[in-house]
């Protein structure tokens, strides 16, 4: 998030930030979802089933995964961020295949389209 | 007849954002440059094109008549008083819209093609019919934006149609910029819009009074008053359409000579 000169000081001020920063923000929340042609109940839809899913092989935290839309020069990408819950020795723990991946990642998936 | 003309579609999405000011004031432009240009208004709906020209009172036949085949299309066409290479093809009657067709669009804009280097359409707001007819037509494409939350958005979907249509260039023309206020950071600069936007740049015209009388006198700005600061926007930008390199105004350096450091160095990114 681009930040300028004049932001900071008015954040080290507790003053509102200038419009233009607000405007910008807005903008961007707005048109990743108006790009994807999702409304917020499809979405949140989704996330409870990526969530389901992604529960089924590894144990995560459901309360701290969040699954967004993000956009950059006009692509628009499906984030999803789900904490992976460990055991005390640091590996995952996978539940249903008794595997012994020792990935140390929470990772994310992503892709879509422009429109 | 020319052989490589331009078909340049105007677009917004939003109503009121400067289409058809644009429209007349580079058709006034190019024509000036030597350039053969016809102007199509295909706002059928809300047709303002010959007001803003100055031509309401020389209409004798539309683009209707013209489909209609009830006239020839150089009797439809009104040639400009002062500028003899400008020429509008003036929009028929709202009822047109009942049965108007791309291919409709199609087989005016092949007509015009024939006689003229540029062919510039006044596309009406919105995202329908209206919009897809005029779009249909067109080969490339000027989407124009102010530095408002909602004109940026509904040119977004704008762009993303006209991508999905395989209209290209598609360039940006940000209107209506306050200097002022971008400075203080109370208006999206450009650098945010073309960000959000992605599209190159084609110029961006500065808010001026001075565009609120010439539409009451009916004569573009760029026809006498080439001094006015949107009418030298204008002018750059019809240049930069041929080919010239002419750079951008910088608005920070427009809104006076000395606050202007101070507000640039409050622009300075952190991060």
């Amino acid at each position: 998030m681009a930040m300028t000169l004049r932001d900071i000081i008015n954040r080290l001020l507790r003053r509102q930030p200038a419009s233009a920063s607000t405007a910008r923000e807005r903008l961007q929340l707005v048109l990743a979802h108006d790009r994807s042609d999702l409304s917020t109940e499809l979405l949140d839809q989704m996330r409870r089933e990526i969530l389901e899913v992604v529960a089924k092989y590894v144990e995560i935290d459901v309360d701290e995964g969040a699954v967004s839309l993000e956009t950059e020069d006009r692509m628009t990408a499906l984030v999803a961020n789900l904490p992976i819950k460990r055991t005390m020795t640091g590996q995952i723990k996978l539940k249903e295949p008794k595997n012994q991946s020792e990935e140390n990642s929470e990772e994310t998936e992503g892709t879509d389209q422009n429109s | 007849m020319a052989t490589d003309t331009r078909v340049i579609l105007i677009c917004s999405g939003k109503g009121g954002v400067g289409k058809t000011t644009l429209t007349a004031n580079l058709g006034i432009s190019l024509a000036r440059q030597g350039l053969t240009t016809a102007v199509l208004d295909a706002d059928f709906g809300l047709r303002n094109l010959d007001l803003l020209l100055g031509l309401e009172n020389r209409i004798v036949y539309t683009a209707q008549e013209v489909l209609e085949e009830e006239c020839r299309l150089d009797q439809a066409l009104v040639k400009h008083k002062q500028e003899s290479n400008l020429s509008l093809l003036p929009a028929g009657n709202p009822r047109m819209l009942d049965w108007l067709k791309p291919d409709d669009m199609k087989r005016i804009v092949k007509m015009l093609k024939e006689q003229f280097n540029y062919v510039l359409i006044d596309c009406p707001a919105g995202v329908e019919d209206g919009f897809k007819n005029a779009m249909a037509a067109s080969q490339e494409a000027i989407v124009v934006t102010n530095p408002e939350v909602s004109a940026v958005r509904d040119a977004d979907r704008v762009i993303g149609l006209l991508n999905t249509n395989a209209i290209k260039p598609v360039q940006l023309v940000l209107n209506r910029v306050r200097p002022k206020m971008m400075a203080n950071q109370e208006m999206l600069s450009i650098e945010d819009v073309t960000d959000i936007l992605a599209l190159p740049l084609l110029g961006l015209v500065l808010e001026d009074e001075q565009v609120i009388v010439s539409t009451n006198r009916g004569e573009p700005l760029t026809l006498n008053s080439v001094n006015s600061p949107a009418a030298k926007c204008y002018l750059n930008i019809a240049k930069r359409l041929q080919g010239e390199d002419i750079p951008l105004i910088d608005p920070i350096e427009e809104s006076s000579g000395f606050g202007s450091k101070f507000r640039r160095l409050m622009q300075t990114k952190i991060f």
